[in-house]
């Protein structure tokens, strides 16, 4: 069966494999026979073989080097490069990270081929199924030239064990000094969470303008915790300052696609809906029943945020 | 320091925007277009750099005719000059081959630093730095919501999940910036007054020795096979708050088996 190799996301200092890459192992597999490719600094491999194994990857190759590292982007695009050449995969598959997305780019333009950025779907003939403008169309595509290389939408695909050898290879890494212009000097965490990923996350709940200050973000964080959910948050509601813009789901910020996503005090603008519509369950909660997010939702409450959502919470929190 | 900011035409995320069936390609008659809003931000950070250190802010779009009011609108911001690549050839190009021609294009112009949205709101793809450096050799500093320029080198803030990285490479560089940035300014009446008079250079595809076979359609590495608008939304149910919208709501979540 023809190789696909799959580009292996982890997370930060020893924390496993991302959901992202098993997924992206899951969707492989409609081409071939998947191979995980794992880069970074020495010792980011150890630990994550099992699992990569696990979910069909048939060979792990292990690329480690201070220079992966350190550099941006480019060294991680230029090694991926070196194993298309020398195994001719039928296919490369990285996770749609804004990060994996300027891989896929790059090595686009090194092996002469197309790319197809935040697919929801491939399938065995490498069409893929990509959302367009909000979400609003559904399009169907394929690369034409060369090498198909693709990044997958985080919570597309469900993620599903094929146990494989998951036989470790290690490739020399030479990073070449092009691929070392701009150099990561310190990578800063400012919030620290608890709480799941947004684009991983399979509950999404958000807020915006309707929750009216910082401080009463706390019952949109409440309702998430109950649910074992990520916080997003409109634009609206940081452009007023009461959330961080790394939680902003839309147009200019996050597209997630969980199993529910729960809108609360969020009127549904476009460029809201750019960054949810595709979520498998929609609930809205808010005092306007005219607001567009009605539209979207499987289930919507018409009324006021501050009374509903700590009483859903506790309700919640006393099923458990 | 000389600045060249690249500028997209979309059509308005507040207009209904769809896909022409006679090609899949984006009907841009069908909806407002407008300049990419993302780009206002690159716009606004090359301005504040150029006021500092001095220097040319240089508009660069590859783009239909209509392209010109993203110009006019980059230029009124306060940009200097702008170079337009106009080429029926090149309708339907994708991302891999539109780099191609912004490549050509920047060969032609002299620049310490290329800015950028950090996506544009119509195809989204967030990869246009990526495919630059890698066609110019050049380092690539892309999704900043901090930029600082001393001497020769570049210092940016990339925005990541709950933080940053500090990134920091030497000129001639990409960066990319995200709507955190900055907060770009209004064009003043006089600005847009003196925009008419402003240079743009209008280049063909011969003009920046591409072959013409080589973009558009016909060659995408990439090619939409079909599309169709997402399949309405079953009615949803509502229910108005009377003391019960609470427990309506976990009953909802019950009958999901979410809670």
């Amino acid at each position: 069966m023809a190789e696909v190799l799959v580009l292996a996301e982890l997370n930060p200092a020893g924390g496993g494999v991302r959901k992202t890459t098993l997924e992206a192992l899951t969707a492989a597999r409609a081409l071939g026979e998947p191979s995980a490719v794992v880069l970074g600094a020495p010792g980011t491999a150890a630990g994550v073989r099992d699992q990569l194994a696990e979910y069909g990857a048939a060979t792990v190759y292990v690329a480690e080097s201070a220079d992966i590292d350190d550099y941006l982007v480019a060294p991680k695009a230029e090694v991926l490069a070196q194993l298309v050449s020398e195994k001719s995969p039928a296919a490369v598959v990285i996770p749609s990270s804004p990060e994996g997305k300027e891989i896929a780019a790059r090595l686009a333009v090194k092996t002469g081929s197309g790319f197809l950025t935040d697919v929801t779907e491939i399938a065995s003939d490498g069409t893929a199924t990509q959302v367009a403008f909000a979400g609003a169309t559904i399009v169907h595509s394929q690369v034409t030239v060369g090498t198909p290389i693709y990044t997958l939408r985080g919570n597309s695909v469900a993620a599903e064990p094929a146990p494989a050898a998951g036989t470790e290879q290690t490739v020399d890494v030479a990073v070449s000094d092009a691929a070392k212009q701009v150099r990561v000097v310190e990578r800063v965490v400012e919030q620290k969470s608890s709480r799941p990923e947004l684009t991983e996350a399979s509950i999404v709940v958000s807020g915006g303008r309707g929750v009216a200050s910082a401080e009463n973000f706390s019952i949109i964080e409440g309702l998430a915790d109950s649910l074992g959910a990520a916080v997003g948050a409109s634009r609206a509601a940081v452009d007023s300052g009461f959330y961080p813009h790394s939680f902003q789901v839309g147009q200019t910020g996050k597209t997630v696609s969980p199993q529910l996503y729960v809108a609360v005090g969020i009127s549904g603008a476009i460029q809201h809906r750019a960054g949810m519509q595709t979520s498998k369950t929609i609930v809205a909660i808010n005092k306007d029943p005219e607001a567009p997010i009605f539209e979207l939702a499987d289930f919507g409450v018409v009324g006021d945020l501050n009374t509903v959502v700590p009483a859903a919470t506790e309700q919640i929190n006393a099923r458990k | 320091m000389n600045i060249v900011v690249l500028v997209k035409q979309v059509p308005d995320s507040g207009s209904e925007r769809k896909l022409d069936p006679a090609d899949n390609t984006v009907a841009r008659a069908a909806a407002d277009n407008v300049i990419n809003e993302m780009d206002e931000y690159a716009i606004e950070e090359a301005l504040t750099i150029k006021e500092a250190q001095g220097g040319e802010v240089t508009v660069l779009t590859v783009g239909p005719e209509s392209a010109t009011d993203a110009i006019r609108k980059a230029l009124s911001m306060g940009a200097d000059k702008a170079v337009h690549v106009v080429d029926d050839a090149i309708h339907g190009s994708c991302a891999v081959q539109t780099s191609a021609v912004l490549a050509a294009a920047l060969g032609q112009l002299e620049y310490d630093l290329v800015m950028c949205g950090a996506e544009a709101t119509d195809a989204q793809l967030s990869v246009m730095p990526a495919l630059l450096a890698e066609r110019l050799g050049i380092p690539q500093l892309s999704g900043a919501r901090k930029v600082t320029i001393e001497g020769g080198t570049a210092k940016v803030e990339r925005q990541t999940d709950g933080g940053y990285w500090a990134l920091e490479a030497p000129l001639p560089a990409i960066i990319s910036t995200w709507d955190t940035i900055n907060e770009p300014r209004y064009p003043s009446f006089k600005g847009i007054m003196a925009a008419k008079k402003k240079p743009v250079e209008t280049k063909t595809l011969a003009d920046l020795g591409v072959d013409a076979g080589s973009v558009g359609l016909a060659t995408a590495t990439s090619k939409v096979l079909d599309f169709a608008g997402r399949p309405p939304k079953g009615e949803g149910v509502k229910v108005t708050d009377e003391g019960d919208g609470a427990q309506k709501f976990v009953d909802f979540l019950a009958g999901q088996k979410i809670v």
